[in-house]
């Protein structure tokens, strides 16, 4: 047997391999640490289906200090982001957030994130840890004269508290404060951010500490009962949303068009960077979709970069990402495909080591509550 | 769990166990519990012949696949239908109904480069 332990995704190789300040705790609990985008990450606990179940009944937490933290202000500050950002951030009230893409010149998506209006002059970015150093260079190299960028990422340990009972724990842990409502930002009594967000498709927050706090809020939550969770889990769960994975599912030659993100692109705001690109595609209709997949028969798993054929043998791409569904104990798995195979219905094959297995185009997302 | 001392154990974690010239083979427990749950398996073609250290089965957790080595050379002469239909087998029984394919082996003295109980509870501790 080969060892396992692979990586979830080995595509962010660096040398360097980077902590979090969690890291203890995740050892103390016997974690299977992993190397993912650069850091030494937990990806399961005991069990990810366990841990994948915890989130859709109860409560999980899970580690996301590898994830950037910037910080951007200025009086000038959201017109500047609204020229690198696909969202229109303009729309923003105070303590609010949008999910919003930053693209290449070419229209292919350099980042996905959040960002939130955390003053009226100041803006609070949630970026991919594989991204974190790219993303800066972008914006630095682009920074308008009055804008300040800071990166503020090692100053946090972050969580993501995530599950129905995740905000009844808040309130129990927390009485004196006041869960911000969906994608809302707010400072807690003692210094620590809340976001009401996640990444798994249930009612949840991503939670700030400052870093050498990190592990008393971690041990708080566990305390109250919150299952500590992996990142196994944490893909299972939002690929069952059809949540894009950037790295595998975000590519710098694919638009947010063709990702099926054009809800988060405001092309009516005027200029920004990747603007011509998608108005192009809006206008003709993308020839490449992003397409969910569902297995129609037990099979093999389907994993990132498995060959998708046509009904009638063809090649006609790969998969971007894909995972024995925990909910739905199916194979599920999204993949760019020509738009002509991208209707729901259509019949397809996934290749598993020279193994043909039949599945079909349906609906976003594949997990309904 | 003890690693039961009738069978010999592969470094990459396969146990057997020879009876004659058939070899039964699964994972060891410490293996199953490296995947945890284990949801699909992929058995080998009845018929064909492996050599020591063929990769010859699939086991796959919901993070990762992982190749199952042939411990011994031989054919493939019965695989467990009992595990496809349930991987969780594997899991629940590593050394009695989660067995995954039996050899005719080829050569019955290469099992003596194989661990015994202890050389391989000593090799994973």
């Amino acid at each position: 047997m080969t060892e396992p332990g692979e990586p979830l995704t080995l595509r962010f190789v660096i040398s360097e391999i980077k902590h979090s300040p969690l890291e203890a705790a995740h050892v103390a609990l016997g974690a299977r640490l992993v190397s993912f985008a650069g850091w030494n990450m937990p990806v399961q606990y005991s069990s990810i289906i366990d841990e994948h179940s915890a989130v859709r009944s109860a409560c999980g937490i899970f580690d996301i200090s590898h994830m950037g933290q910037f910080i951007v202000s200025g009086p000038t500050a959201g017109q500047w982001l609204n020229r690198l950002l696909t969202n229109d951030i303009s729309t923003l009230g105070l303590g609010e957030g949008q999910y919003t893409l930053m693209l290449n010149e070419k229209g292919g998506v350099i980042d996905d994130m959040i960002a939130y209006r955390s003053g009226e002059t100041e803006f609070f970015l949630v970026v991919n840890a594989s991204m974190i150093d790219a993303d800066f260079a972008w914006m630095a190299e682009r920074l308008d004269a009055g804008v300040l960028l800071r990166n503020d990422s090692d100053s946090w340990a972050a969580m993501a508290v995530q599950g129905p009972d995740s905000a009844a724990i808040f309130t129990r842990l927390f009485p004196n404060d006041t869960l911000p409502p969906r994608n809302g930002i707010m400072r807690t009594a003692a210094g620590c951010i809340v976001c009401r967000t996640g990444y798994t498709g249930e009612d949840g927050f991503e939670f700030f500490a400052p870093a050498a706090e990190g592990i008393s809020y971690w041990d708080l939550f566990l305390a109250a009962g919150v299952k500590p969770c992996g990142l196994g889990a944490r893909d299972s769960l939002r690929l069952e949303m059809c949540y894009p994975l950037n790295g595998n599912d975000l590519l710098p030659d694919r638009s947010p068009i063709e990702a099926g993100l054009g809800f988060f692109c405001a092309l009516e705001k005027g200029h920004f960077i990747g603007r011509d690109t998608l108005a192009l595609q809006k206008a003709n209709g993308p020839s490449t979709k992003l397409t969910a997949i569902r297995y129609l028969e037990k099979g093999a798993p389907p994993r990132s970069h498995y060959p998708v054929l046509s009904a009638d043998g063809a090649v006609i791409g790969e998969l971007a990402s894909g995972v024995l569904s925990p909910s739905l104990m199916t194979g599920i798995a999204m993949a760019y495909l020509p738009a002509e195979f991208s209707k729901i219905g259509t019949l397809l094959k996934v290749e598993v080591r020279g193994r043909l297995f039949s599945a079909e185009v349906v609906k976003k997302p594949f997990y309904k509550k | 769990m003890n690693n039961p001392t009738d069978l010999r154990y592969a470094a990459s974690h396969e146990w057997i166990r020879l009876e004659g010239d058939i070899a039964t083979v699964g994972i060891s427990d410490h293996a199953q519990e490296e995947l945890t749950d284990v949801v699909f398996v992929e058995l080998p073609a009845l018929g064909r012949t492996v050599d020591a250290g063929d990769p010859t089965a699939v086991v796959e957790s919901v993070k990762a696949a992982s190749d199952i080595y042939a411990p011994i050379g031989g054919e493939v002469v019965e695989v467990n239908p009992a595990v496809e239909a349930d991987p969780s087998l594997v899991n629940t029984a590593p050394y009695g109904a989660g067995w995954i394919f039996k050899l005719r082996v080829k050569n019955a003295a290469e099992i003596s480069s194989l661990m015994d109980a202890a050389a391989y509870t000593a090799h994973i501790s």
